[in-house]
């Protein structure tokens, strides 16, 4: 219970502070431009002649990428830049809840962020008759992979006091997670190793699992690579700020 | 109320703080003095919590700071050197979120902030950010979060670095008063303020403490009676045999 409320309390300031900044506003901006553009320019929304979001869900992995990391690099560098960090930690909370509770507040600001599309599912409904279930499977999914990118960047900004190397890092560890399931990577790879080999590299990709989504299933397996992803890189977090704090 | 056991911490080869042990109890004010990087930061981060010690024993009225933490962490209020705070919010949201974690909550939490507040003399900042503070305010904002919990045990490093006269006379007499009830540690390069609050003065060198008494006990060291040569005696042997 009390650790529910300290949770909160950082839940609280953080999404506090991305709002005070005018950061949260540029953000949400140009993450609605980017997805517009994809969705519509890149993905031909209407040319496709079909009531999907395919077009629309398809390059989230790729936009993700660089919008994710540009949230989550600041979460713990920010705090060793100011020495805020020093005063967080002896409060009288754990370092898991401080961990969980700035991973959260980022998440539900990603969160706001695609919920903010809505207007693209209204259009789709408007203009035909699309499975709404294979959209909110749509919409499942990019919240757990924006989840799992977002734990990545945490995980490398607790390395290092220097956004911009958070920044860098947490886009190297994204790509890779992509490319391992990207098809023109496992096309080339297939080339030199056995299919159980690929499979095996694919299987650590956000690809792979997050292709279950788009087409509308809800497959415990990909909820489970998401969530290990997600609790991988938060352990490792935690990891990273002990052994900072040990020297 | 404060026990500090055999503390040791080594960065690598480098020994910080080597050996250190004492007491604090309720009504005393501990002064903390010593050449920069001599240890005295790095035993007060390992006092309240902050980086773990590599061997010794921390207890905070009775909890063990390392196998039990959080009861631990509940009675000190700490202040870090340079009084970091988060840059975006205003001290007045500040003090709440400390106050919050504090485990305060509706009107407790409303009349703790506002006691800081008045005590730290911040009325007319409450809604500045703390990026846009002076030096002293920010100072005295990360005091006021210190203090916003009124704990038993205070911890500050240099509470008075970066304030004009006034402030630091303010501060000196502020710290005076609270160690009439609390357990207290201040580090300081100013002589003068460990004889003007400091009911016991520890001195730190390159890790290890190397006079531990009252103000008075330790100007007797000297044939002046002054602080300072006791200081310069003490800390730089070396240099001062060179002499």
């Amino acid at each position: 219970m009390n650790s529910w409320a300290n949770i909160k309390a950082i839940v609280k300031r953080e999404l506090g502070g991305y709002f005070t900044s005018p950061i949260a506003y540029v953000f949400l901006v140009i993450y609605l431009l980017l997805t517009g553009f994809f969705t519509f320019t890149v993905g031909s929304f209407f040319e496709r002649g079909e009531a999907s979001l395919v077009s629309f869900f398809t390059w989230h992995p790729w936009l993700y990428l660089f919008l994710v990391p540009a949230v989550g690099m600041r979460l713990w560098s920010e705090e060793r830049r100011l020495g805020t960090m020093e005063l967080l930690l002896t409060m009288p909370v754990t370092t898991w809840q401080a961990i969980t509770g700035k991973f959260l507040a980022s998440w539900l600001f990603l969160a706001l962020a695609l919920v903010l599309t809505f207007p693209v599912a209204i259009t789709v409904n408007w203009l035909g008759d699309p499975d709404n279930g294979v959209i909110f499977a749509g919409y499942v999914g990019s919240i757990l992979l924006a989840g799992s990118y977002l734990a990545v960047a945490s995980m490398t900004s607790a390395m290092t006091r220097n956004q911009v190397i958070s920044f860098i890092l947490s886009v190297l560890i994204c790509l890779f997670l992509i490319l391992a399931g990207y098809e023109p990577v496992t096309g080339l790879l297939s080339r030199v190793a056995s299919p159980q080999v690929v499979e095996v590299v694919a299987a650590f990709s956000v690809m792979t699992h997050f292709e279950g989504f788009q087409r509308g299933v809800l497959d415990t397996r990909d909820i489970v690579f998401f969530a290990s992803v997600m609790g991988f890189a938060l352990f490792t977090t935690g990891v990273i700020i002990r052994n900072q704090r040990a020297g | 109320m404060i026990r500090v056991e055999n503390l040791v911490k080594s960065f690598g080869a480098k020994l910080a703080v080597n050996d250190v042990s004492f007491t604090v109890e309720r009504g005393e004010v501990l002064g903390f003095l010593g050449p920069n990087g001599a240890g005295k930061s790095t035993t007060m981060r390992m006092i309240t919590g902050f980086i773990p010690p590599t061997s010794g024993r921390i207890t905070i009225g009775g909890h063990d700071m390392l196998e039990d933490p959080l009861p631990a962490k509940r009675l000190i209020g700490y202040l870090p050197e340079n009084a970091p705070g988060y840059a975006d919010m205003t001290v007045s949201g500040f003090l709440n979120f400390a106050a919050e974690l504090r485990g305060l909550q509706g009107d407790a939490r409303k009349r703790a902030v506002g006691r800081a507040i008045e005590l730290c003399f911040l009325q007319n900042v409450v809604h500045q950010t703390i990026d846009t503070l002076s030096k002293g305010y920010k100072h005295r904002t990360g005091l006021a979060q210190a203090l916003v919990h009124d704990p038993d045990v205070l911890i500050m490093d240099e509470p008075t670095d970066g304030l004009d006269p006034n402030q630091k006379h303010e501060v000196r007499g502020l710290i005076k008063h609270m160690g009439e009830k609390k357990a207290i540690i201040f580090s300081t390069h100013i002589l003068e303020e460990v004889e003007a609050a400091c009911s016991r003065v520890i001195i730190i060198d390159r890790g290890r403490i190397v006079a531990n008494g009252t103000p008075q006990e330790l100007k007797a060291r000297s044939p002046e009676g002054r602080l300072e040569d006791v200081f310069r005696a003490i800390t730089l042997p070396d240099t001062v045999k060179g002499h």
